[in-house]
């Protein structure tokens, strides 16, 4: 049984990301860039499923500029087997990238696609619910446990109140949650040995894709900034300043 | 213009969260309701006296009964020709659902937007919080979902919905849903919380986390809330995690008890008309945004304050 596991590029979750003077943008230039977490934990679960047994090989797939060859490196250096990149440096949007991988999928026909809950940039939350939408599949969004069995995985999702357990045919789409897994640290030797590990160049228009923006972005502005307040000397003060809040 | 809401419910009782979503939509034009579900008479009749829905859709099949995306989606699809905008709260069943509705319609999703300028203009935060990018899409149709602390709930009562079926759509069998485990739990829900108190890694194991922020959380009415810190140490459950990858909430007045106040926990809280931090590190970046900060132990300071309120 095939894996396909999407990885996207972004800026690392330690950088605090600040918006351009004039508003167009946010100023992302020279900062550090990593795999989304959650893509991570994503991969992680592929590969421990593979460890397992339960599956046989993991295709790691990124879209975007040419650097994503980084993020596909680092999937392949935590246990995925081969990579593909689909190049371009057209801005893309949740359903091209949905688009995108369904022609990925058709092509590589996986029995399990695994993603993550949300990139850490656009925090769109979109993509897996998507591809499972276009793929006519059926989709384990937020994924805190899955277990795969024969014609069916069964996912335990985190939802508001608590968790629900949901049992998916296959093909499957999965979105990662944090406590999915903890992701394994890559060892220098992975490292190297990724290097070597093959990966496929493919554009859009390789696979017959509009990715012509839907939703225009018109500027971006900071968020509004909250005040220091005081600090308290005790609870005694902090009690008397709550109660002039009015806010106990 | 009208507006398709897709309502969020247990099929005896409509989530508030629906009602920020009503809100919210009624902004963009006439508001009608989806409910579907399994047994729904008691969620058709609330949604069709919440303020300002002129319609509710029931729909009522056992398919429907555990909200399962890949069978509400394609009913969602079959309603979509009468709506230019079709939305749901920013909840998980809402984020679940609604990228599915958008990619089988083959229109754009706008995400936990949080203002609305015009019908096709919307307003969202990016990059855990650090940047609000205005958007703009020209599709005829647009598949949104509103962060409910942005807007004001509509009121439960008052309005006078007209109630029409819809025939389900056809079973897509593509899931099957196994179990859930809620939370029991006697507090108010934490989006929707006018006090939080919340919890970070400090707190040292879950019998402390208990031990410290019920009592506390009980004088107050409080919710309680975790940092994914406290969520990773199983001191305390992934659903009241707070902050850019769990819940936003925005309560009168919101209690960060040994929490750092990273950027991804500040996502979640910094709309909090008050917040009050206490933590033994005078330097800890949630003092930056706190309106009252107490610099100290917590595990002499929460008993206090708890012992304080009690009077
Ligand atoms: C992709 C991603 C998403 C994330 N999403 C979220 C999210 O949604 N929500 C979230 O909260 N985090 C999130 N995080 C994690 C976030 O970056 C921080 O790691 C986390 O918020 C830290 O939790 P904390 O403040 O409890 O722990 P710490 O950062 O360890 O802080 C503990 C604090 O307690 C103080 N302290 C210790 N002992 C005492 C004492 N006895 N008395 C008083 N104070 C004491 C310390 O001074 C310190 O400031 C995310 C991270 C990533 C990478």
């Amino acid at each position: 049984m095939k894996a396909l596991v999407a990885v996207k590029r972004v800026v690392d979750y330690n950088v605090k990301v600040r918006v351009k003077a004039d508003g167009s943008d946010v100023d992302i230039g020279n900062v550090k860039m990593s795999m989304n977490p959650f893509d991570e934990i994503a991969v992680e679960e592929a590969v421990r499923l593979k460890e397992a047994g339960k599956i046989s090989e993991i295709v790691a797939v990124s879209l975007g500029e040419k650097k994503c060859e980084e993020t596909l490196r680092t999937a392949l250096a935590m246990g995925a087997d081969r990579a593909i990149h689909v190049e371009t440096d057209a801005k893309l949007e949740p359903l091209a990238v949905a688009k995108l991988l369904k022609a990925v999928a058709d092509k590589e026909q996986p029995q399990l696609l695994l993603l993550g809950k949300q990139a850490i940039d656009d925090d769109a939350n979109q993509t897996a619910q998507m591809l499972a939408a276009l793929l006519n599949a059926a989709q384990g969004t937020f994924a805190a446990k899955v277990v795969l069995a024969d014609n069916e995985v069964l996912v335990t999702r985190e939802i508001d109140g608590g968790s629900e357990t949901v049992a998916l045919t296959l093909p499957a789409v999965i979105s990662a949650d944090l406590r999915l897994n903890e992701p394994r640290f890559v060892k220098l030797p992975n490292i190297m040995a990724a290097k070597k590990k093959p990966l496929e160049k493919v554009s859009p228009t390789d696979l017959g894709v509009d990715i012509t923006p839907r939703v225009k972005v018109l500027k971006m502005a900071e968020p509004k900034t909250r005040q220091a307040g005081v600090k308290v000397a005790g609870v005694a003060e902090l009690v008397e300043k709550l109660n002039q809040a009015r806010v106990i | 213009m009208s507006v398709l809401i897709i309502a969020e419910h247990n099929n005896q009782q409509l989530n508030p969260a629906t009602l920020h979503a009503v809100e919210a939509a009624s902004k963009l034009g006439e508001v009608h309701l989806l409910v579907a579900g399994s047994g729904i008479s008691a969620v058709v009749e609330a949604a069709g006296q919440v303020s300002g829905v002129a319609k509710v859709w029931s729909a009522d099949a056992a398919y429907y009964g555990e909200g399962l995306a890949e069978e509400i989606a394609p009913l969602v699809v079959k309603l979509a020709e009468h709506y230019t905008h079709i939305g749901a709260t920013a909840t998980a069943f809402g984020k679940n659902l609604l990228p599915r509705v958008a990619a089988l319609l083959d229109v754009p999703q706008i995400s936990d937007l949080t203002e609305i300028i015009d019908a096709q203009t919307f307003v969202r935060p990016i990059y855990a919080g650090n940047a609000f990018e205005t958007v703009q899409s020209d599709s005829a149709k647009l598949v949104l979902t509103f962060r409910s602390t942005a807007f004001t709930a509509a009121a439960a009562e008052g309005g006078h919905a007209t109630v029409e079926n819809v025939e389900a759509a056809p079973a897509q069998n593509l899931s099957r849903f196994v179990g859930r485990e809620l939370t029991q739990s006697d507090r108010p829900e934490l989006t929707q919380a006018k006090v939080v108190v919340t919890g970070g890694r400090a707190l040292g194991s879950a019998e402390q986390f208990d031990a410290l922020l019920t009592p506390l959380a009980d004088v107050l009415g409080a919710a309680i809330g975790a940092s994914r810190a406290a969520v990773d140490a199983e001191y305390a459950p992934n659903d009241i995690q707070v902050g850019q990858t769990g819940k936003v909430v925005a309560p009168e007045l919101y209690i960060a008890v040994g929490v750092s106040g990273a950027i991804q926990h500040i996502a979640g809280m910094q709309d909090s008309k008050v917040i009050v931090a206490i933590n033994k590190d005078a330097d800890a970046p949630i003092f930056n945004i706190a309106d009252y900060g107490l610099v100290g132990d917590l595990f002499e300071i929460v008993p206090q304050l708890t012992a304080a309120l009690k009077q």
